[in-house]
C-alpha cells in the first residue's frame, strides 16, 4: 500500500499563486517535521555510539582524554581483562538457561491461556502481567526479600531445597538460576500478552476448520498455532537474548543484603568498573561497544527476518 | 438466586467443554499449571503489598501472607521521612519531574516525526525508518556508558539534564506514531484537503492533531513506564544524593542502612517494612497506570514496547 507522496497534485491555481520557489520549498517540509526527531537520534543514540568508538581509542593515564593516543591498547586492556572472559562466561551460562526457560514457559503459559479464552483468561493474564511494573531496584529488593529463608513466603520451599540463610541462597553457582527467575517473574507477563495476542488474531477460518476436522486443543497448539507465531518467537528470542546481555541491576544490587555476588559479574558493570573504578574511560567505551554492537545487531535481526516490523509495507 | 445458578451451569457448561477437548488429565494439567504460576506471580506482589503492615519482628514470625495493621503503613511512612529530613519526598519529586519533563518532550518530538513519516513520501524516509527500528530494539542498558561519556564532554553530568536529554528521543513512540496514522488516517481527507490548498503543517495541526487522542494515551502510558524505573541512567548521570530519582534514591538509602544487613548499624528507624514500604512506593504508580491501560497494551503489536 502505497502512502502519499508528498509531490502532491495539487491544482494549478496553487502553484501559480506560490510560484517555483515556493513549491521547491515545499519539499523540505517533511524534513522540518523531522528535524528535532533527528537531532535528538544522532546526540542521544548514534552520537554517543560514535563517541564511544573515538573514546575508545584515546588516551585517559593523565585524566583529560588525549584522543587516538592509546591505539588499540583500550581494547587489549579490556579483551585482555581476566574479568572480561568471566563476565561474559556469567551471562553466556545465564542465557543459556533464562531463554529456553522463558521462551518455553511464555509458549506453554500463552497457550494454556488460549485453550480457554474469555474472562479466566483475562484475569489471570492480568495477573501475570502486573509483576512487570516491579523493575530496578524494586525488583531486586523484592527478590532479596522472596530468596531470605526467614521472611519469604515461599520459605518452605527453600527449607525443603536445604537452605537454611540467604547466604546459601546467593552463592555464585545459582546465580544465573536466581536472575532467570526474577526475570521471568518480571518480565514475562507482557511476553505472554503479545503472543496472546498473536493467537487471537490468527484467522478464525483456520481454526475452525481446525476444529471440524477433529484438531484438539494440544494438535491445534502443536500444528497451527506455533507455526503460525514463529516470527514472535523469534521476536523474543533476540529481543530476550539482546537485553538480557545487558544485565546491570540486578548483579549490582542482589548482593546487599548478604550473599555472595561477585562485581563485576555482568559486562555492564565490567564497564562500569572500568569507568568508574579504574577510571579508564577507554576501556569502558570498548566494553559498552561489544553491548552496542550485540545490541544493533539483534535489532537489525528482528527487523530484517521477523516480518512483525516492516519499513517499507505501509 | 438466578444468576448464581446460570453462572453455575455456565462454569459447568464450559468445564465439560473444556474435558470434551483435552481430556480430564488435559484439564488437570491446565488448571495445575496456571494455578502453579498465578501462585508463582501473585505471591510476590501481595507480600509486597502486606510487608508495610507488619514491624520488624512480626514480619519475621507472622505467616508471611498476613496482614499486620493498616496503623503500621503510617508509621513505616513516617520512619522513611526521617532519613535526611524526608529526602524520599525530593526523590519522588525528582522522578515526577525527569519522568514529565521527559514526557513532554518525548511527544512533542515524535508525534510529528511519525505523523509526516506517515503521511509523505520523500528521499531519505526509508532511512529514518530503519534508524527507527533499529534504536527502537536497542536495548535502553547499552547506550548508558556511551551517553555518560558524551554528557561528561558537554559538562551535563550530574544535573537533571543528563537524565532528560536521553530520554526525549524515543524512537518507540515515532513508530507507533508511523503505525497509527498509516493505519487511520483516510488517504481521501488528506488529499482533499490539499486541494483545498491546506499546507502539511495545516493539515498536522487540523487533520492529524484531533485524531492523535488515543495514540497521545498509549506513548504517554510507554514514556512514563519507560522513565519512571529508570535506574542504570540516573545512577551513573548523577552523584548529587539531592538530584537522585526514586530508584537511585531508595537503592542508596538500602545500602545505607540496616534494612536488610541487621550487623550494619545505624540509628535510623528503618528496617525492613519500611524498605518493602519504599518498594511499594515505586511500583504503585506504575501498577495503577498498568491496570488502566491494559486493554490498550494487550491489544497486538503495541506490546513491543516493553523492554525487559
Amino acid at each position: 500500500m502505497a502512502v502519499q507522496t508528498s509531490e502532491i497534485e495539487a491544482p494549478p491555481r496553487t502553484q501559480t499563486h506560490l510560484g517555483v520557489s515556493a513549491k521547491g520549498w515545499r519539499r523540505f517540509i517533511p524534513y522540518l517535521f523531522l528535524l528535532p526527531y533527528l537531532l535528538a537520534m544522532f546526540f542521544f543514540s548514534i552520537g554517543p555510539g560514535l563517541y564511544a568508538l573515538l573514546i575508545s581509542f584515546a588516551d585517559f593515564s593523565q585524566g583529560v582524554p588525549r584522543y587516538f593516543a592509546a591505539g588499540i591498547s583500550n581494547y587489549i586492556t579490556a579483551y585482555g581483562d581476566f574479568r572480561f572472559v568471566e563476565v561474559f562466561r556469567n551471562v553466556g551460562l545465564f542465557l543459556l538457561i533464562s531463554v529456553p526457560v522463558g521462551i518455553g514457559l511464555v509458549l506453554l503459559l500463552s497457550l494454556l491461556l488460549h485453550i480457554r479464552r474469555g474472562r479466566t483468561a483475562a484475569v489471570l493474564r492480568t495477573i501475570y502481567f502486573i509483576p512487570g511494573a516491579v523493575t530496578g531496584p524494586a525488583l531486586v529488593l523484592l527478590a532479596i526479600f522472596m530468596f531470605d529463608p526467614t521472611t519469604s513466603p515461599f520459605r518452605g520451599l527453600l527449607s525443603a531445597l536445604g537452605y537454611q540463610s540467604i547466604n546459601d541462597v546467593i552463592v555464585p553457582s545459582t546465580l544465573p538460576w536466581l536472575f532467570t527467575i526474577v526475570g521471568f517473574f518480571a518480565g514475562s507477563g507482557v511476553w505472554i500478552a503479545i503472543f496472546y495476542g498473536a493467537y487471537e488474531s490468527l484467522s478464525v477460518e483456520v481454526m475452525e476448520a481446525a476444529t471440524i476436522d477433529g484438531c484438539n486443543a494440544w494438535q491445534q497448539a502443536w500444528h497451527i498455532k506455533i507455526p503460525l507465531i514463529r516470527p514472535y518467537i523469534m521476536y523474543m528470542l533476540i529481543l530476550v537474548l539482546a537485553g538480557n546481555v545487558q544485565l546491570f541491576a540486578e548483579p549490582q544490587l542482589l548482593g546487599v543484603a548478604g550473599g555472595n555476588v561477585p562485581n563485576p559479574w555482568a559486562p555492564n558493570q565490567l564497564g562500569y568498573y572500568f569507568a568508574f573504578r579504574l577510571g579508564n574511560f577507554g576501556a569502558a567505551a570498548a566494553v559498552s561497544l561489544i553491548m552496542l554492537l550485540i545490541g544493533v545487531v539483534a535489532a537489525y535481526a528482528v527487523v530484517q527476518w521477523t516480518s512483525i516490523f516492516k519499513p517499507e509495507s505501509s | 438466586m438466578t444468576s448464581s445458578k446460570t453462572f453455575s451451569s455456565q462454569v459447568r457448561r464450559s468445564l465439560q467443554h473444556l474435558i470434551n477437548d483435552i481430556g480430564w488429565a488435559g484439564v488437570l494439567f491446565w488448571a495445575a499449571t496456571l494455578l502453579l504460576f498465578v501462585l508463582y506471580f501473585g505471591i510476590p506482589m501481595l507480600w509486597l503489598f502486606f510487608a508495610p503492615s507488619k514491624n520488624d519482628p512480626e514480619l519475621l514470625n507472622l505467616h508471611p501472607l498476613r496482614f499486620g495493621s493498616l496503623a503500621r503503613y503510617g508509621e513505616a511512612f513516617n520512619n522513611l521521612l526521617v532519613f535526611n529530613n524526608g529526602q524520599v519526598i525530593t526523590w519522588a519529586y525528582n522522578s515526577f519531574f525527569y519522568v514529565f519533563v521527559s514526557l513532554i518532550f518525548s511527544l512533542a518530538i515524535s508525534v510529528p516525526a511519525g505523523y509526516i513519516l506517515a503521511v509523505a513520501n520523500f528521499p531519505g524516509r526509508n532511512v529514518v525508518l530503519w534508524s527507527t527500528l533499529i534504536t527502537m530494539m536497542l536495548p535502553g542498558s547499552a547506550l548508558v556508558l556511551p551517553l555518560f561519556l558524551e554528557m561528561n564532554l558537554f559538562g551535563l553530568v550530574n544535573t537533571p539534564w543528563a537524565v532528560i536529554f536521553p530520554a526525549i528521543f524515543f524512537p518507540f513512540g515515532v513508530y507507533l506514531t508511523f503505525i497509527y496514522y498509516t493505519t487511520s488516517l483516510p488517504k481521501d481527507i488528506l488529499d482533499a484537503a490539499r486541494v483545498d490548498g491546506c499546507n502539511e503543517f495545516a493539515l498536522f495541526r487540523f487533520v492529524g492533531l484531533p485524531l492523535a487522542t488515543p495514540l497521545l494515551g498509549l506513548l504517554a502510558f510507554i514514556s512514563f513506564n519507560n522513565n519512571w524505573n529508570n535506574y542504570f541512567g540516573p545512577f551513573v548521570m548523577l552523584n548529587d544524593d539531592r538530584l537522585y530519582n526514586l530508584p537511585v534514591g531508595i537503592q542508596a538509602l538500602i545500602a545505607g542502612t540496616s534494612a536488610l544487613r541487621p550487623t550494619f548499624g545505624t540509628d535510623l528507624p528503618f528496617h525492613r517494612a519500611e524498605a518493602a514500604l519504599s518498594g511499594v512506593i515505586m511500583v504503585l504508580p506504575v501498577v495503577i497506570v498498568f491496570i488502566i491501560s491494559q486493554r490498550y497494551v494487550i491489544s497486538g503489536a503495541f506490546t513491543g514496547s516493553m523492554k525487559g
